[in-house]
């Protein structure tokens, strides 16, 4: 098959990625039945070249191809049709250069264009429409919410995205920097800084000193821990179980002081620079982590416990927004939340980091799909970060061979995929360099951008009034999706 | 029931006593201290460094400190916040007390309407969802901004201003000028993080569209990417107390 192999942060020759027919595409996405993790166009003089990345996940192997549409070619047949995984992925495409899948089953806008959005309606007598947003009511990103309601049952919620739309991947090409992709997610900081820094770094050859190497890991974990903390609260906030709320709240307050101690902002920002990190965990930072984490889990799992004693908060997150395997799978699911209903894709061991190595990792979790599955997955993970953490300062110890490294200049015609295992899951980053060896194209895949739709699955037939429980649960991220 | 007890008192009492002179980690990149002497502006992401002589403007600085060298440092000093938009530009040998002096002046109109009770509607306009979670940060129970009668609220009929966070996509500025028409006057208007301030680090994006900040009236701006809860509540306190 006409496919380059390779791997995560390898980079390839650009110019040496087979052309495919649109036909030839198809058959082999059937064939191979991988996961696509790109899938995204470029702009070749009055061509357009669209770009298919597909994940084995088992093999921990990427394989890239390429089709080249000319301006005659206005539409071609849908391959969600066949791979329902590019459904979201086809909307993308189509927005950007207007080739159009037929026979796509829902060609809505993605982020642009909402003035023609056009809403699914439904008509009854006991049909009613509630629509929320862009302003939520709490402190949080713009998003517009349509619901269709059969009395207080939810029938269908249609999510319309964009407004956070800033053309972020643009701004990469001008002017590529650590800033930017760390304000590609705020609360994603050190997943998309580090998938930015691994990119440029195997775009300019750069090997980077194996100490700066565990300590962006750390930061990896704590981000994790963090944000996982802060998203329990906000579930037990939800089911107005304040005590939880503010206990949570509090804890994750430890978390995100301590990397304030190590990288002087409280969400790693100015951490990880291409070539390196720009601070040290010392043995005082060390013991220092340590003895915050051990008050931490100690914190998380006497809250956690006396939480699932109680029967009022089982009885709110037990099959409350239930999202099946078979429905995951459908819809192109990663990270925790499909974790949380049996998909098991961690890029961390996917694709074999080096550090995870000798991490314990254990499969024992008894997934269920629901808000419950979602909470106590979370619970699983602070835990298991915890001792990452602990390993790879452990680790830490025996590599003294410097923090950063001179960056080299960018290779021409290059391609790199570079794959990070954000706390909500992977974190795909692929930039291809041009002639001149400048970024001719950089593409950002967050899991948010496979999961939104995952959220609207889960509402359905649940009552209204458990559609923040279930958002919650998910925490997915607008900006990352709209770029 | 016995549990919950026990673990609240477990959890004890964690909010900060004296908010105005909460103590802040060392580590935290705040106020610049800014000499003579050679500076690297080519290193700065937003623009924000000037030289000869030296500044640096908070209202497009990421705190990143990229720029640290014998002429630029950072100062621990969060209070970073003016009613004034060419304060928030630091010159060479300004101190934080120099800047604190004239930062901020609360007017007496303000304090009469609003110093007992502030309530805010959040817009969020294009930023990268830092911002939120640090104003989020405010309402918990370490801040606990609203024990000085400072909310959020859900609506912007209930509201006395608005705090906008990121740097106004095109594909908010129609919500954005709405929630503010929406809210009932008197009302302010606050800019929080470089992105609402100047676009920040997106501010060469072409999909932003900077009319509001132009159109109104802008009462405070709180430099920051993120802001700090601590540097958010002095700064709200400051300005209506
Ligand atoms: S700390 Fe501020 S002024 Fe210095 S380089 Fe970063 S953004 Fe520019
Ligand atoms: S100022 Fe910084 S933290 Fe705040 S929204 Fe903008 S990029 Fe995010």
């Amino acid at each position: 098959m006409n496919w380059i192999k390779t791997e995560n942060n390898k980079k390839i020759n650009a110019l040496e990625i087979p052309t495919i027919s649109i036909e030839q595409m198809r058959s082999d996405l059937k064939e191979m039945k991988l996961r696509p993790v790109g899938f995204f166009g470029k702009q070749e003089f009055e061509n357009v070249r669209l770009y298919v990345t597909l994940a084995d996940d088992k093999q921990g192997k990427l394989y890239i191809s390429s089709v080249l549409f000319t301006p005659d070619i206005k539409s071609y047949n849908s391959f969600t049709q066949d791979i329902s995984q590019l459904h979201i992925f086809e909307r993308e495409f189509y927005e950007e250069f207007k080739i159009e899948p037929k026979n796509h089953p829902w060609l809505k806008p993605l982020r642009k264009n909402q003035d023609e959005y056009p809403f699914f309606t439904m008509q009854g007598e006991d049909v009613h429409e509630v629509a929320v947003g862009p302003i939520h009511a709490g402190v949080i990103e713009p998003g517009h919410f349509r619901f269709m309601c059969q009395g207080e049952k939810v029938y269908n919620l249609e999510i319309m995205l964009g407004y956070q739309y800033k053309g972020i991947e643009d701004l990469f090409l001008k002017n590529p920097d650590n800033r930017l992709a760390e304000s590609v997610c705020g609360d994603s900081v050190i997943a998309h800084n580090m998938a930015y820094s691994q990119v440029m770094e195997a775009l300019s050859d750069t090997k980077i000193p194996e100490r700066a190497q565990i300590i962006r890991r750390i930061a990896l974990e704590l981000e994790r821990m963090a944000v996982h903390i802060g998203d329990m609260g906000a579930i037990a906030g939800d089911m107005a179980y304040l005590m939880g709320a503010s206990i949570f709240g509090t804890t994750r307050t430890l978390v995100i002081n301590t990397m304030l101690e190590i990288t002087g902002s409280r969400f790693g920002r100015g951490l990880i620079n291409t070539g390196g990190v720009n601070f040290d965990i010392d043995f005082e930072m060390s013991d220092k982590i340590r003895n915050v984490l051990d008050e931490v889990i100690k914190i998380v799992e006497k809250t956690t416990k006396t939480m699932l004693k109680s029967s009022s908060c089982i009885s709110r997150m037990e099959r409350t927004g239930t999202v099946s395997t078979e429905t995951a799978y459908a819809l192109g699911a990663v990270g925790m939340a499909a974790r949380s209903s049996g998909i098991n894709l961690d890029s961390r061991f996917d694709f074999k980091d080096r550090w995870y190595e000798k991490c314990p990792w254990e499969e024992d979790f008894k997934f269920t799909g629901d808000v419950y599955s979602r909470f106590k997955l979370r619970y699983k993970e602070v835990k298991q970060s915890a001792r990452f953490i602990d390993d790879l300062l452990e680790e830490l110890k025996d590599y003294e061979d410097g923090l950063k490294v001179p960056v080299g200049n960018l290779i021409r015609n290059a391609f790199v995929v570079s794959i990070t295992e954000g706390w909500r899951g992977e974190v795909v980053h692929t930039a291809i360099t041009g002639a001149n060896a400048e970024l001719i194209r950089y593409k950002i895949k967050d899991a948010s951008f496979n999961n939104w739709y995952m959220l609207a699955m889960a509402v359905r037939n649940n009552g209204i009034s458990d559609f923040p429980l279930c958002n919650k649960s998910f925490n997915l991220s607008y900006c990352a999706n709209d770029l | 029931m016995l549990d919950t007890i026990k673990l609240k008192y477990l959890q004890g009492r964690k909010y900060i006593k004296d908010i105005k002179n909460a103590p802040m980690k060392e580590q935290f990149r705040g106020f610049p201290i800014i000499k003579s002497g050679d500076i690297d502006c080519s290193c700065c992401p937003t623009g924000a460094i000037s030289k000869n002589p030296n500044s640096i403007d908070m209202g497009k600085c990421t705190f990143c400190g990229n720029c640290k060298c014998d002429a630029v440092q950072f100062s621990n000093f969060y209070k970073l916040a003016s009613i004034n938009r060419d304060a928030l530009i630091i010159k060479e040998n300004m101190t934080p007390e120099e800047f604190e002096k004239i930062a901020i002046q609360s007017r007496r109109e303000i304090k009469k309407i609003f110093s007992k009770s502030l309530k805010l509607r959040q817009v969020s306009a294009g930023g990268c969802n830092g911002c939120e979670m640090e104003l989020n940060a405010c309402s918990n129970a370490n801040f606990d901004m609203g024990r000085f009668g400072i909310d959020f609220v859900a609506s912007p009929r209930h509201a006395d201003g608005i705090v906008i966070t990121g740097a106004i996509t095109k594909n908010m500025a129609y919500a954005l000028e709405d929630c503010y028409k929406s809210v009932p006057n008197p009302k302010i208007v606050i800019l929080a993080g470089s992105c609402a301030i100047s676009g920040g680090i997106f501010q060469n994006s072409k999909e932003i569209n900077r009319e509001f900040i132009n159109k109104y009236p802008i009462d405070l701006y709180i430099p920051g990417c993120p802001i700090h809860p601590l540097t958010f509540i002095n700064a709200i306190l400051n300005f209506i107390k």
